[in-house]
């Protein structure tokens, strides 16, 4: 028998938004922790649910795209699966951060302004200071904080994940 | 005792000057003769005071912006001091170092306030490197080019398509060094909402938004020997032209406008006042029609293209209530692709109609496909005011030296109605010249009906014609238009007929004409048209012989098949956003029932949201999932009968959950 939890969660997480929007009475002024709580269903804001918010809140698709991009913490393109966080923060930089972020961005083979591998396993994502400037050069891998990366030691971090994603 | 003794004064540059109610130092100070740069400031628009141009010096408390200063009575104001002198020069070098300076390739070239500001403040070098990183230009829109490159976010045109059309098509997003002025979701202006107005344009100090030029196409139809190239030009287009030639707002230069077309190489120069006078009559007769055979009312009318996609995008269920006159430009257009090739004995495949008028959404009009027949379209190119100035410039004609020639017969005869079309309220008031004669069957001595006119976006006036009253609603702007839909969607509405121009004071302040910072450009120009009114001979439509005569032979009679064939139209629902489906399953199979609901705002207003929370019920009570897959769709362009839901490709409408149910449990039966 084929399984079916994707079609029962897609729907599910629809119907939620219609929950949502309830909650917060359709009321424009309330659009941000509207955009939170979708976020949270989704793990990003999807442009066709966005445009759906925008008819149900009688407000412009613009204006709800211009806030959805205004908070950084709003994600309008889908995550990967796990989330790699590397610190750019003035204590991190100063101990080399970035050659660790080249390091791991190209063992995933992400080019240019890609931050998530077309699997959608990881994405990548720079952060300004994670509030473990003792720890420096920080990297977070699914809230997990690893101190005192080295380049070598953030693919691996990765491959590891690769390694139990595929057994 | 004088009566100066109560006037509140401030101080500009050792001037006095008096307080008179203005809302910010800005207006005084331009009031008092001094032009201050700006960037964000628009008098029609909210106060944004973000680019820092404006700034003056108040004594006691430093530099202030003056667009976001009110006055106050004993200010003492300096505008120019060393230090406000370095800061400005500091932000548009700012500006500068981030915008594509290509300014001899640039459509706003010598109209650009970036160009004029830098001139002035005698920027010689630019100071700072760039930050961006060139974006590809826009050009899916068929009236306008938007070029992120030259965007300085002063926002003005965010605020007019949100603030006076009531639209929002574009908007700010992400910020900082990443900001930028986009429609939804980074998609192409004209994939979206936008209804073509240009007055984003219009306000925009730089090229970043700029009319779709198609002067290039015309030359070539001109130069190629093989076709026959006639032109149209709409009424506001005469008192306007000249400002781009040294010549004051609202002066008539009609003569040399046809003269310097003759030059140019058009075969035959015709008046859009002509097929104005036409309208006039269809329309008032499909008026007078509705109103006493109790047909739908109010009447909208149809000639601006900006309001009538507004329309079928926000009111389909109102689209009964437009009338079905088509606007003078295609009525025309088809005229001269219907008779001309057999008057001159050419196909019609080698007659080329141009267009010149005020306006952007003439562009996108006529290329609507219900224009369109068999690859041939009414009116092959439309050029805005600015183009045609930019061809006779490229001619090399001296425009105000050209001895003036006229419009070519017939369809360059008008009547004074079928000129004040282009002002808002002229519409209204053609067809109250015609209708009041038609309804009391006595002559209208004095034709000008001052209760129409006025500046107004949104205008209530009570005529009594005859025996009966007309209650007349006249806007522009498409958010007034949108208050008084509403009240007709509503049943509020006890209207007859409302006339809808998109553009402030009606064509005569389309983005097709010249750009220009001066407020009482538009009066000029309203003025301008009135005055061309009173000089003619005949102010009715219904005294045009030349279109007597074009019922007589060609058309027939009024509001009859031929007429309806060649001067009116019809509308369509129209989605809002060009979108995907949301897939709500795990996607479509070829044994699975495909069900859509429309969301888009018709049918959700509607109650489709039930439906769909129902059907997902259904679904998973009934363990369906491998059987029916259901998505949320946006408008299926039916929306004046939704909410609308398809099943297999079938739709239904004024849809319920039973409706839906039981057309998926019979398609479930089938397979
Ligand atoms: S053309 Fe008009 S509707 Fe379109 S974006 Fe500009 S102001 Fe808005
Ligand atoms: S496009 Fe023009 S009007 Fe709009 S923000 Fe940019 S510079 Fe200002
Ligand atoms: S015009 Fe005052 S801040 Fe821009
Ligand atoms: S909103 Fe247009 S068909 Fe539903």
């Amino acid at each position: 028998m084929r399984t079916k939890p994707k079609a029962d969660c897609n729907g599910r997480k629809f119907v939620k938004v219609f929950t949502i929007l309830e909650k917060h009475g359709h009321k424009p002024s309330r659009l941000v922790p509207i955009l939170q709580a979708v976020q949270e269903e989704y793990r990003y804001l999807p442009k066709e649910v966005l445009t759906y918010v925008a008819t149900a809140l009688d407000i412009s698709p613009a204006r709800v795209y211009g806030v959805a991009t205004f908070y950084s913490h709003f994600a309008i393109e889908p995550k990967g699966k796990h989330i790699v966080r590397l610190c750019d923060g003035t204590a991190c930089h100063v101990k080399d951060s970035i050659p660790i972020l080249d390091a791991i961005r190209k063992r995933l083979k992400l080019e240019g302004k890609k931050t998530t591998t077309d699997d959608m396993l990881f994405t990548v994502e720079t952060v300004a200071c994670l509030g473990a400037c003792g720890l420096a050069p920080v990297v977070v891998v699914n809230d997990r904080v690893h101190g005192q990366v080295t380049p070598e030691a953030g693919v691996k971090l990765v491959e590891e994940i690769i390694a139990r994603e595929q057994s | 005792m004088s009566a100066t003794a109560a006037v509140k004064t401030l101080t500009i540059d050792g001037l006095e000057v008096p307080i008179n109610g203005e809302r910010n130092l800005l207006e005084l100070v331009r009031k008092a003769g001094i032009d201050l740069p700006t960037f964000c400031y628009h008098s029609d628009l909210s106060v944004y005071g973000a680019c820092r141009l404006c700034l003056v010096d108040i004594a006691g408390r430093g530099i202030q912006g003056a667009c976001s200063t009110p006055p106050e009575p004993g200010l003492k104001i300096r505008t120019q001091t060393e230090e406000i002198r370095e800061i400005r020069k500091i932000s548009v070098e700012l500006l500068l170092a981030n915008h594509e300076r290509e300014c001899t390739t640039c459509g706003k070239s010598a109209a650009c306030q970036l160009q004029d500001v830098a001139r002035k403040l005698g920027i010689q070098k630019v100071r700072f490197k760039p930050v961006h990183e060139p974006a590809p230009v826009d050009r899916s829109s068929l009236s306008l080019v938007r070029d992120p490159n030259k965007c300085v976010l002063c926002g003005d045109c965010v605020r007019f398509c949100s603030e006076i059309q009531g639209i929002g098509a574009i908007d700010f997003a992400y910020r900082g060094h990443d900001a930028a002025v986009l429609p939804a979701f980074g998609k192409d202006l004209g994939e979206g909402e936008c209804i073509n107005c240009g007055q984003c344009a219009a306000v925009c100090p730089t090229g970043a938004l700029t009319p779709r030029q198609e002067i290039e196409e015309v030359w070539k139809a001109l130069h190629d020997p093989t076709k026959t190239v006639v032109v149209q030009v709409a009424p506001a287009v005469r008192i306007a032209i000249g400002e781009l030639f040294g010549m004051p707002p609202g002066e008539s230069m009609r003569g040399q406008m046809v003269a310097a077309l003759k030059r140019l190489g058009f075969d035959r120069v015709y008046d859009t006042s002509f097929s104005a006078d036409l309208t006039v009559i269809e329309e008032a007769n499909e008026f007078l029609g509705r109103k006493t055979k109790g047909g739908k009312l109010p009447l909208f009318t149809s000639c601006c293209p900006g309001w009538v996609k507004f329309a079928e995008q926000y009111f389909p269920e109102l689209l009964p209530n437009l009338s079905t006159c088509k606007s003078p430009q295609q009525m025309l257009g088809a005229l001269c692709k219907e008779l001309l090739p057999t008057e001159l004995g050419i196909e019609k495949k080698d007659l080329v109609v141009v267009s010149i008028m005020p306006c952007t959404a003439k562009k996108f009009e006529a290329k609507r496909p219900e224009f369109v027949k068999d690859g041939i379209a009414e009116v092959d190119h439309v050029l805005t005011t600015q183009e045609l100035a930019r061809m006779i410039e490229e001619a090399g004609l001296r425009f105000t030296k050209l001895a003036p020639e006229s419009f070519d017969m017939p369809m360059g005869f008008k009547t004074g109605a079928g000129v004040i079309f282009g002002n808002s309220g002229g519409v209204s008031e053609a067809v109250l010249r015609y209708a009041s004669e038609k309804v009391t069957g006595k002559k209208l001595v004095n034709p000008d009906i001052q209760a129409v006119r006025g500046e107004d976006g949104l205008r209530i006036v009570e005529i009594p014609v005859g025996e009966i009253t007309l209650k007349l609603g006249i806007v522009h702007g498409l958010k007034n238009a949108r208050t008084l839909a509403e009240k007709v969607r509503r049943g509020k509405c006890d209207l007859d007929l409302i006339e809808v121009m998109a553009c402030p004071g009606g064509c005569i302040g389309g983005a097709g004409q010249p750009v220009s910072r001066d407020t009482d450009i538009r009066k000029l120009r309203t003025k301008g048209l009135y005055d061309v009114d009173k000089n003619m001979e005949l102010h009715k439509s219904q005294e045009n012989h030349f279109v007597t005569e074009c019922y007589q032979k060609h058309l027939g009679e009024i509001g009859g098949k031929h007429a309806h064939r060649l001067l009116h139209t019809h509308y369509h629902n129209r989605r809002r956003m060009i979108g995907e489906d949301i897939a709500l399953g795990d996607g479509p199979a070829a044994d699975k029932v495909q069900v859509k609901v429309c969301t888009g705002t018709n049918c959700f207003v509607k109650g489709s949201q039930h439906i769909l929370h129902n059907l997902l019920d259904q679904v998973q009570q009934k363990e369906l999932q491998d059987k029916v897959d259901i998505r949320a769709s946006f408008c299926f362009e039916n929306c004046d009968h939704g909410p609308t839901v398809s099943v297999d490709g079938s739709k239904i409408h004024w849809c319920s959950p039973e409706a839906a149910q039981s057309a998926i449990n019979q398609k479930l039966k089938d397979k």
